[in-house]
């Protein structure tokens, strides 16, 4: 059983997106990197639990999922 | 080069078994005079239990090298009566700041409980422990402290083991119960034996800058990622006594060691960092790069015991290297006097090699979890650094991130069979667990101020609440051998309430401590046969 939620958890998923998108609009590889750095710190923290980020790092870096099906 | 510290030389003597027909038996020989060799042989000595300690050196060591002693350490000294001398000489701190590009990012303070003899930290420099641990020797008749003394080679033979000395004076033989090896992290027993400490490699050099000012900077642990000073880079400043500071320059992989052993090559640096119009001069130069890494079993042929660096090596970042290794003679030196007394099966030996096991790990995954913060190895690792630094400064959440050295704490030995786990329906808190170091509290004695770890130590104690105690139980384990009682309000006064507020005692709660100063069992209401009990597995006995 996941803790991870994979289910859509949004609150309005197309306005998500486009603002993700906006924040990379300018193409500046460097800057986006950046914000992206920034973004996964800020949103892990807020998250916190360790086994929902470990699942969350292993399904991002396509790792087996330790007894998850 | 100035020096504020001479080497004290000791003269080599020639030993009375250097001359005897057949090799001399002694019960214990310790390879290595450094803190951990030195140590151990003031510990077996407080137990009963002569030694033989052999350094191929005639001095304590050259240099400062291991600059951070902990609480811990300072408590496990106090048990052979050197941490006074420490503490005195040492530099108090528990302030650090750390600091990205130019600004100041995150502070942190130790801030120490109150109530606790000992301070988080002193700093000072190797050499003044080992020379008081020396010097403490010199009073010590069950010690044999042999100088210019070189251990060429270490064999087990039948129940024995067999011990090789070259001296001034020729070489000779010995043989021992046991042998400890202390003879630091490139271990040359070790290597003899074909024995490996595995681990990682850090490509990374160091270069460790003591020098001597009058400049007043605060006595705090400073520490810069990427300094306009020495950019890409990290530093470390840190006080040490006689107004001498350590600085700790990483210097990247591929650096130039003989370059940066010039004070030449290092002067514009120190001048770029501290300013132009501050005047210096170089005590100490050494460049470094180092492992983390550890023997897979600290016992070998169940004689040879491995403790230390030799058996365990970390990164200095978090000053887990002399730190642990005492915590590690500690944990061995009850245990093999309890087996030579035949007090304990041989098996409680390997309770060392699991318990410092467990402290060893710990140790090298937060110095490698440091390391790998300071030098990030790649692109991606480098940015989530800086990242956590720059939101450091602004958001408390990423200041956990901020890794500059998670430093030293004792290890809690959860999990040990040597453990007695606490009964559910008693309603412990985890704080004071078993397994865990005792935590000290202010008391007095017939008036006198004292603190509660000075009676602990050397042998089983426990200590219960006297509230609701039955007497005659007390009495009747007053006569069990190698157990102290102390009753609260009646041993002691628990003058501010800190040990019934630290060990959460209620009327008639006990705890029993080990030798060193862990728990081994606590209890609500318990029998003169579950304090047995818990000592009788403490010492092995129920180990198959």
């Amino acid at each position: 059983m996941s803790a991870l939620n994979l289910n859509s958890n949004f609150t309005n998923a197309d306005a998500f997106y486009a603002a993700l998108a906006d924040l990379h609009r300018d193409g500046d590889e460097e800057k986006s990197q950046r914000i992206n750095a920034r973004l996964i710190l800020l949103l892990a923290n807020h998250i916190g639990d360790q086994t929902v980020l470990m699942e969350a790092m292993h399904i991002a870096a396509d790792l087996p999922q330790e007894g998850v099906s | 080069m100035v020096s504020t510290y001479q080497n004290p030389v000791y003269a080599f003597r020639r030993s009375p078994d250097q001359d005897a027909t057949t090799p001399v038996h002694h019960p214990i020989i310790i390879v290595g005079g450094g803190p951990t060799g030195l140590y151990s042989a003031l510990d077996f000595a407080k137990q009963g239990i002569p030694t033989v300690v052999l350094d191929d050196d005639n001095t304590v060591s050259y240099g400062s090298r291991a600059l951070c002693f902990s609480k811990r350490t300072l408590e496990i000294l106090d048990r052979v009566d050197c941490g006074q001398p420490v503490v005195d000489k040492g530099v108090t701190w528990q302030l650090g700041k750390v600091f990205f590009h130019e600004r100041q990012v995150y502070e942190f303070n130790l801030l120490p409980e109150d109530g606790h003899e000992r301070p988080a930290f002193v700093n000072i420099q190797q050499y003044y422990p080992e020379e008081y641990l020396v010097n403490r020797i010199q009073h010590v008749p069950e010690i044999d402290l042999r100088w210019q003394s070189k251990v060429t080679q270490v064999r087990r033979q039948g129940e024995k083991v067999e011990v090789v000395v070259e001296t001034p004076a020729g070489a000779y033989r010995m043989t021992c119960d046991y042998v400890l090896i202390a003879d630091g992290a490139n271990s040359p027993i070790r290597e003899s034996l074909g024995l490996k400490s595995v681990g990682q490699v850090f490509n990374d050099t160091f270069l460790i800058a003591d020098i001597l000012m009058k400049a007043g900077f605060p006595t705090e642990r400073w520490f810069w990622f990427d300094p306009p000073f020495h950019p890409g880079q990290s530093v470390l400043l840190h006080k040490q006594p006689d107004g001498c500071w350590r600085i700790d320059f990483q210097l990247g992989a591929g650096a130039d060691r003989n370059a940066w052993k010039q004070p030449e090559k290092v002067r514009p640096l120190i001048k770029a960092m501290l300013g132009e119009e501050i005047e210096f001069e170089f005590e100490w130069l050494s460049v470094y790069s180092f492992r983390c890494r550890r023997m897979e079993s600290f016992i070998h042929e169940d004689r040879i015991l491995f403790v230390g660096d030799s058996a365990h090596q970390v990164s200095p970042f978090g000053a887990r290297g002399a730190n642990g290794a005492l915590q590690a003679a500690e944990n061995l030196v009850w245990k093999l006097v309890r087996v030579l007394k035949g007090q304990a099966p041989a098996s409680l030996l390997k309770t060392y090699d699991q318990e410092r096991s467990q402290g060893a790990d710990e140790n090298i995954l937060n110095s490698s979890r440091a390391t790998d913060f300071i030098t990030p190895k790649n692109r991606m690792t480098r940015l989530f650094r800086d990242t956590v630094l720059e939101l450091a400064e602004q958001y408390p959440f990423a200041r956990p991130l901020v890794n500059s050295g998670r430093l030293s704490v004792p290890c809690v030995y959860d999990g040990s069979s040597l453990n007695t786990a606490d009964r559910v329906e008693d309603g412990f808190t985890p704080k004071q667990r078993v397994g865990s170091v005792c935590k000290d509290a202010p008391i007095t004695i017939n008036g006198e101020k004292a603190w509660l770890l000075r009676q602990l130590g050397d042998q089983f104690v426990l200590l219960v609440d006297g509230r609701n105690a039955d007497q005659t139980v007390v009495n009747r384990l007053r006569q069990e051998p190698d157990l102290k009682v102390l009753v609260v309000d009646q041993d002691f006064v628990d003058s501010e309430g800190k040990v019934r507020e630290r060990y959460e005692l209620l009327p008639n709660s006990a705890y029993l401590m080990r030798p060193d100063q862990h728990v081994a069992a606590r209890w609500r209401q318990w029998t003169v046969a579950d304090v047995q009990q818990a000592m009788q597995r403490a010492l092995g006995k129920e180990l198959v």
